[in-house]
């Protein structure tokens, strides 16, 4: 990767052309009334072809991206997002469907819609998917509100009240914000799993349910979960199954069969469509027969979601069949695990045995703190692992460790990719025993060294300005 | 060791108080701006807003963090400190003379309730 | 890898799942598909939709996408990251949503733009819970009825959910009533005002006052915008709007049956911390050179969890470096093209339905772009264009049909729409 240094607007000349339209054939309609007009300068670039095409190219070469390499970004399951997806998606016959065109006109886009849901059910064990919501944290929003109206439809209004576990990603209690629902934070144990005895007493009669990610955000799976489901419904509420973490239950496990009401799954994650940079995902959620009732009304997206997104999904899930969907959940576990085992004796493990997809490290057991050079941290092993062209892992979340290191490989890796992070993971910890400096001032080999975000924040310069 | 003024009161939460007549100024200990690190924008109320004790009135936010204020006095804000909104960062560089708010007390006593420097001092533990 | 780990076998790692939950038989899934068998596969799902020349707009519209933009997008370092959380190694998905963000700055004329949002919609329903947000007021919020039937839906759901309680200006005379704007302002509190610029009939909106009254009120204005149009219409900034928001998908986005699009938001200064989302800004590295982080980022979830301004984590990433692509090639001059022939596309369309007898006027006189309503004097207009190879005369709650022109059509297509009406 190099250093491009290039805004778009520095490559503007005034009257360059990059477009291309038809000749106007129609007579002129005359111009808006004064007052309507537009009177502000229209400051976009001018520019040709040739230059918007180098500029962006430019910009590409200074991203890292899943066809880049190694991406164990813990929570985000990076895998690999197959080709044949994109090509299906921008088929025009689908690309060119208008939203408010009837059924009877896109009965095949229907048709998708259909095969989903099938097939959605059929993974999770949940009755019905609804496909409007736009991403993860759209879809708790809409299970949250799902929740809401069914307790308000059998006349229970005093449901106001969420239960989301101390270790929950921050869009939970967000989302619970969002809908209107208070938040109830129940604690974690020492092995990182859900305290039922700490879970009891916050059962009363003004909560609606409880949002649970299984396995959890520390990749272990909530063994308690059967008295979990049987607590929380004995008080009336409804069990929310948060889908960040479905990628190991792939072909082993299903939410509905452990008790789950109301659940969303990351197509973007689980189901290998490319996260864009941050998007487009998409967040559909499944419900429970008793819950089906809710769904009408709830309105979230503008249309039917984002359709491009699901034509992906369904390209992923015909290509793996029934045959095949195993191999998902149980090579994403050996993949974790495999790295666990390997690194647990320079890294600190806080929490052993099996985990799922993921796990997290709580910093290196030897920093290489020595009289005034202060240790190297996780940010600095983050940063150092972009020297050796890997992605770094999540780091500082969850929240339950100081130095959290939050490691997932997916199933799509090779065991030579796998064993080559190893290496460079124990290399790291090396350089840090013996010079936590060659990690403090890490990244060396990237385009750009660590930027200074307090001024970004103190001063934010948050648009083009010339000069 | 983080600075402690003599004859100021200090909250649980960090705050400091300095009593002028009825009149008190607010803003949060050396100690807490070193928890936070470099502050990067400081939240403020609105003059004439109502602030009760105990209760959130704004927040100090860093790059990565974000720590609520709690006001340690009830009573109604007649200045929020204008200077910190473009130079936040004077609170890293003096906490007890980057007085955040102004407020007018209703509740006098609640005063009791706080710590002296000896009590604070032993609460942070330094 | 087994044997690392210390299991014989792969089911070993489930141990710690209770023995009930491990699925057993067949899951109902079809069996999997060769690569050819997939593009097969959709290529007769693709024959089950109906091909039809768009003449409807209604918040999704048929607009040229030049072919430059989905080859940039599709390159997989655009693709294939996610959100750059590693700046290091992200500086190009952090400069296009830099250059984003100033583009829609310069369509809105405000003064800070978000990284984005899911849709026009939501983009709505984020501006009422901002608009309650800033001004610490009672949660009402008014709704123009002039803004997209699913604009006002999704704003509604949102607001039943978070407590907000909506109130409605009624269209008189095919335009936003600014008297009974007033009259709903001086009811009650208001926290914001959502408004169209250009409404569900097409036509350009005059905002004259609106932004005075409401904020007389201590309220914020919203304006709900079609960003193509803002080359040639007041902007939010020109009206002394606080917000405005709308739906990206006209610049150059395919419809693709309703998504992804991506959701804009700009707001003015002194908002700028309560704005949802994720937000770019310009700094500088340990080596002094000009770099760009995630910045603002204890206004979010990750820091504030339920105090945040928003649930949203993400952004629509990669329609974002679409619709920046597209105005970087369209460029000033060629996006006010666009405008002059869909508009005169558009114009010469009302004549000439007007001509054939079969329609009356709605709103005579009322200025509009590439969109408008007619009433028709029979029924079955749509389906009857249908069979013409036409999605056209898309039906309204009032009994009127809408069209919409974008510089896609040419001449020769709307002259055969006509035909086929006066063929009845």
């Amino acid at each position: 990767m190099k250093y491009y240094d290039k805004l778009i607007f520095e490559c503007s000349k005034e009257g360059r052309r990059g477009y291309s339209l038809p000749e106007n054939a129609f007579p002129a309609a005359g111009e808006l009334p004064v007052a309507l007009r537009r009177q502000a300068p229209l400051n976009l670039p001018e520019v040709s072809e040739p230059d918007v095409v180098r500029h962006y190219t430019n910009l590409s070469q200074m991203n890292f991206g899943v066809d880049t390499g190694f991406y164990p970004l813990g929570s985000c399951t990076m895998k690999y997002n197959p080709k044949i997806n994109e090509e299906m998606a921008a088929l025009p016959g689908f690309a060119g469907l208008h939203p408010l065109m009837p059924a009877r006109l896109t009965e095949g886009a229907c048709k998708v819609y259909e095969e989903m849901d099938k097939a959605l059910a059929a993974i999770t064990g949940m009755y019905k998917f609804t496909f409007a919501p736009c991403a993860g944290a759209h879809g708790e929003l809409t299970g949250l509100m799902l929740m809401r109206q069914y307790h308000v439809n059998r006349g229970d209004l005093k449901r106001t009240k969420v239960i989301v576990p101390d270790s929950a990603h921050g869009t939970n209690p967000a989302s619970a914000a969002v809908c209107g629902l208070e938040v109830v934070e129940v604690k974690s144990l020492e092995n990182g799993r859900i305290d039922v005895e700490a879970l009891k007493p916050l059962l009363t009669d003004e909560i609606a349910g409880i949002m649970m990610t299984n396995p959890n955000t520390l990749g272990l799976f909530e063994t308690e979960i059967k008295s979990i489901a049987a607590l929380v419904h004995a008080a009336g509420g409804l069990l929310y199954y948060d889908g960040a973490n479905m990628n190991p239950l792939m072909g082993v496990v299903r939410p509905g069969d452990m008790g789950f009401d109301i659940m969303h799954l990351n197509l973007h994650k689980t189901f290998s469509t490319p996260h864009g940079g941050g998007g487009p995902g998409s967040g559909p959620v499944g419900v429970a027969q008793k819950l089906v009732d809710c769904l009408p009304g709830i309105r979230v997206s503008a249309f039917h979601g984002n359709f491009g997104v699901i034509l992906r999904a369904y390209a992923y899930i015909l290509s793996l069949g029934r045959e095949h969907l195993r191999k998902v959940g149980e090579y994403a576990v050996l993949s974790a695990n495999y790295i666990k085992e390997s690194l647990k004796d320079v890294y600190k493990l806080p929490i052993e045995g099996v985990c799922k997809h993921e796990f997290v490290f709580d910093g290196l057991i030897n920093d290489g703190a020595h009289d005034d050079v202060p240790g190297a941290t996780t940010l600095d092993v983050a940063k150092r692992l972009l020297d050796y062209g890997f992605h770094a892992p999540t780091i500082y979340f969850p929240l339950l460790f100081h130095q959290a290191l939050m490691i997932e490989p997916t199933e799509t890796e090779s065991k030579e990719t796998i064993d080559a992070f190893i290496a460079v993971m124990r290399k790291i910890a090396e350089e840090a025993a013996r010079d936590p400096n060659i990690l403090h001032e890490a990244p060396h080999n990237t385009p750009i060294s660590r930027p200074d975000e307090t001024t970004a924040a103190r001063n934010p310069i948050l648009k083009y300005q010339e000069n | 060791m983080s600075k402690i003024i003599e004859g100021l009161k200090y909250s649980e939460s960090h705050e400091w108080v300095k009593v002028e007549g009825n009149i008190a100024y607010i803003g949060v200990t050396d100690f807490a701006q070193k928890e936070m690190g470099d502050i990067t924008y400081v939240d403020m109320p609105e003059e004439g807003d109502d602030v009760l004790a105990g209760e959130e009135f704004g927040a100090l936010e860093s790059v990565k963090a974000s720590s609520e204020l709690i006001c340690p006095v009830s009573g109604t804000v007649i200045l929020a400190n204008g200077e910190l909104a473009d130079a936040p960062e004077k609170v890293n560089e003096d906490a007890y003379s980057a007085w955040i708010i102004k407020v007018e007390m209703s509740l006098p006593s609640e005063l009791d309730a706080l710590m002296d420097a000896d009590a604070y001092k032993a609460y942070i533990g330094e | 890898m087994l044997d690392k780990i210390g299991v014989k076998k792969l089911e070993d790692l489930y141990s710690d799942v209770p023995a009930e939950f491990l699925h057993k038989g067949a899951y109902a899934l079809p069996p999997a598909m060769s690569e050819q068998e997939i593009r097969d596969c959709f290529a007769s799902l693709e024959a089950m939709n109906a091909h039809l020349k768009v003449f409807v707009g209604a918040g999704a519209y048929d607009h040229y996408t030049p072919a430059v933009i989905p080859y940039l997008c599709s390159r997989s370092e655009f693709l294939t990251a996610y959100t750059p959380y590693q700046c290091e190694i992200s500086q190009g998905t952090l400069r296009y949503i830099f250059e984003y963000q100033s583009l829609i700055c310069s369509l809105t004329g405000l003064d800070v733009s978000n990284a984005s949002l899911y849709d026009g919609p939501t983009a709505a329903a984020e501006a009422m819970k901002m608009a309650v947000a800033c001004t610490r007021k009672k949660p009402r919020v008014l709704l123009s009825k002039g803004l997209l039937p699913h604009v006002i839906e999704v704003v509604e759901t949102y607001a039943r959910f978070h407590g907000v309680e909506i109130g409605y200006v009624p269209v008189m005379n095919g335009q936003t009533c600014p008297n009974c704007l007033k009259a709903e302002l001086a009811k009650d509190d208001v926290a914001g005002v959502i408004v169209p610029s250009i409404n569900r009939y097409g036509i350009v909106e005059d905002h004259t006052g609106f932004a005075d009254a409401v904020h007389a009120e201590k309220g914020l204005l919203v304006e709900y915008c079609d960003p193509s149009a803002l080359a040639v219409v007041k902007t939010p900034g020109e009206w002394d709007a606080d917000i405005a928001v709308g739906d990206g998908q006209p610049l150059g986005l395919p419809l693709s049956y309703g998504g992804p699009y991506v959701g804009f938001m700009a707001v003015k200064k002194e908002h700028m911390r309560k704005m949802p989302g994720r937000i770019v800004g310009q700094t500088v590295d340990k080596d002094g050179r000009r770099v760009f982080v995630l910045t603002l980022q204890a206004r979010e979830q990750h820091i504030k969890r339920e105090k945040a301004t928003s649930n949203i984590c993400s952004n629509e990433s990669l329609m974002a470096l679409w619709v920046t692509i597209y105005l970087s090639l369209m460029g000033p001059e060629g996006l006010k093209e666009v405008n002059r022939l869909s508009c005169d596309g558009a114009h010469y369309l009302y004549a000439e339905l007007l001509k054939t007898g079969c329609f009356e006027e709605v709103f005579p006189g009322k200025p509009f772009l590439k969109e408008f309503v007619l009433k028709p004097k029979q029924a079955g207009m749509q389906e009857r264009l249908e069979k013409a190879g036409f999605f056209a005369a898309l039906p309204t709650e009032e009994g009127y049909v809408s069209f919409c022109v974008t510089e896609k059509r040419t001449k020769a297509e709307i002259d055969a729409l006509v035909k086929a009406v006066k063929e009845g």
